[in-house]
Parts: structure tokens; C-alpha cells; sequence
């Protein structure tokens, strides 16, 4: 399944193949302010936090290859998030590959960010790459809109009866 | 969500296999005996009892002690953890996304005020 986003506000969720998950959504803005709010820590800690009532008080990123970043995001009661990893490959404006690791008990993932720039709009391409078709779907398995491998199907249903 | 990963890394490969994901559904009709379990697979005896432990030891199902038979049953705790777990993941990006966008609209409107500044 491939995914287009087409107007902004609207995340479109994927799975281009059997070990990747894709986030796509228009941006209103030019690809060089995108590639700035998500690469300084100044940026990133004002919007990546996800649903409410975390913040990030820990945010490190070293932009060059090999370097590397950390986030941390706290909850008010205490609960801390954590993940980190390298940086790949950065060519501003456009692209930003990195992996990431949430823990040593964790599969590592390959996140490819690619930005593209159309009348003043902004498509950010998030792709996240497994490194198996199972850590993939087990990642994911209530969590996509389409797509929805049939094995998990029987989960959800499963899931479902037990509610 | 930190604490809990030991114990999600543990259902997720315990759910990776088709046969345990069978065999879960089916015990999420009532309790079962490992002959009960093994029916419906061509597989023999040793390996049910191969993917019944790995069930057990991911905490996702449960040996009786009482009766003779030992019937299996279901724990569903932690497929409530891995269903929530995914759920987040998505609300994740779904609301840093939102919030990108305002703070993106705060930024150009900040960059058009210092080039009004310099002018």
C-alpha cells in the first residue's frame, strides 16, 4: 500500500512493505522550517510530545553523521519515556535518516524523514523501517488505519472479546 | 510505559507466531486442556507444548493446579498493555503533528517580523 497525503491535518498511515510503517502529512510551511523545527532541541521540545500532558525535558541531537540524540519525555506523575540513537544521514532541507532504539530489549528501527516542498507546503514522509516483518507487526498492530495484516485481525478480534 | 517493556517485548514475540495467536482465541472462549488445544493443529504433542510455554512464560495464559487435565486458561493483562501500547504509538504522532502545526505557523510568523524589523 503506498500513501499520499493530500491535505494538510490529516496524518496517512502506511505500510509500504512487509518491514516499514510510513506517516505522511502536509505541512503549511517551507520544507526549510520543517527541517528546523524537527532537528533543533529548542524546536522539538515545543511539539513532538505526543498526547497531552507530557513534555520533553531532555533533548539532544548531534546533526552530523555518526553523531548522536536523545529524547526524553516526562509525564507530570513521573512516568519518563525514553529513546535514543544516530544519526545517519542528514542533507538539509530534505532528508534526515536516523536509527532508533528505545531500550537494549528493543528492536532498532531505521527512521528516514523526507521532506518535499510544493507551493509553500510541506510533505513530511516518515518512514520507519524493522528490522523483521514480525517486530513490525507487533508494533503496530492496533495502531494502523489499513493495511491491517489478517493474522492481527484475529487478534483484534480477540481483543475485542475480551473487553 | 518505561517499566513496562520487559513484559511487552516478551507478549510481542510470544504473539509473533500464528499458532500462539490460534491458540489464544481459542482459550478466549473458556478454558482448555492441552488435547483440546492441539486438535484443530497438525502438530504434534511436543510442539503444542513448546508454544504453550512460551505463552506462559509471556504470563498470557495460565496452568490450573486442581484438575487432573490442567486446563489452560487465559491472562488477558498483557495484551491490554500491548493494545494500549500500539494505540499510544499512533496518538503519538498524531498529536505531535497538530502540534507542529501551530508552532510552524508561529515560526513563519516570527520570521516575518524579524525581515519586517530589518527592513
Amino acid at each position: 500500500m503506498s500513501t499520499t497525503a493530500t491535505k494538510p491535518g490529516v496524518t496517512v498511515f502506511g505500510t509500504p512493505n512487509d518491514r516499514e510503517v510510513e506517516f505522511t502529512r502536509v505541512l503549511d510551511a517551507p520544507r526549510r522550517l520543517v527541517f528546523e523545527a524537527w532537528t533543533q532541541p529548542e524546536h522539538l521540545q515545543q511539539w513532538m510530545l505526543g498526547p497531552e500532558g507530557w513534555t520533553m525535558p531532555e533533548c539532544r541531537i548531534d546533526l552530523r553523521p555518526g553523531g548522536s540524540w536523545r529524547y526524553v519525555w516526562r509525564k507530570a506523575d513521573g512516568t519518563e519515556m525514553a529513546m535514543g540513537g544516530t544519526v545517519r544521514e542528514v542533507k538539509p532541507p530534505e532528508l534526515l535518516v536516523t536509527t532508533e532504539r528505545w531500550g537494549p530489549e528493543w528492536p532498532e528501527t531505521i527512521n528516514t524523514l523526507r521532506l518535499t516542498e510544493s507551493g509553500g507546503r510541506t510533505t513530511a514522509t516518515l518512514t520507519v523501517t524493522y528490522p523483521s516483518k514480525e517486530a513490525r507487526d507487533a508494533a503496530l498492530k492496533t495502531g494502523m488505519k489499513e493495511g491491517m495484516d489478517p493474522s492481527f485481525a484475529r487478534l483484534e478480534e480477540l481483543l475485542r472479546k475480551l473487553k | 510505559m518505561r517499566a513496562a517493556t520487559d513484559q511487552l517485548s516478551a507478549t510481542f514475540s510470544a504473539l509473533a507466531d500464528p499458532t500462539r495467536r490460534a491458540i489464544l482465541t481459542r482459550l478466549a472462549d473458556g478454558a482448555a486442556t492441552v488435547k483440546d488445544l492441539s486438535a484443530p493443529f497438525d502438530m504434534s504433542g511436543p510442539a503444542i507444548s513448546k508454544h504453550l510455554r512460551v505463552l506462559e512464560r509471556a504470563g498470557l495464559i495460565q496452568r490450573g493446579r486442581a484438575a487432573q487435565w490442567r486446563p489452560r486458561t487465559l491472562d488477558a493483562a498483557p495484551l491490554k498493555e500491548v493494545a494500549e501500547w500500539a494505540g499510544e504509538f499512533r496518538r503519538f504522532w498524531d498529536a505531535s503533528y497538530t502540534r507542529l502545526d501551530a508552532y510552524l505557523q508561529h515560526l513563519k510568523a516570527q520570521e516575518k517580523s524579524d525581515e519586517h524589523d530589518r527592513n
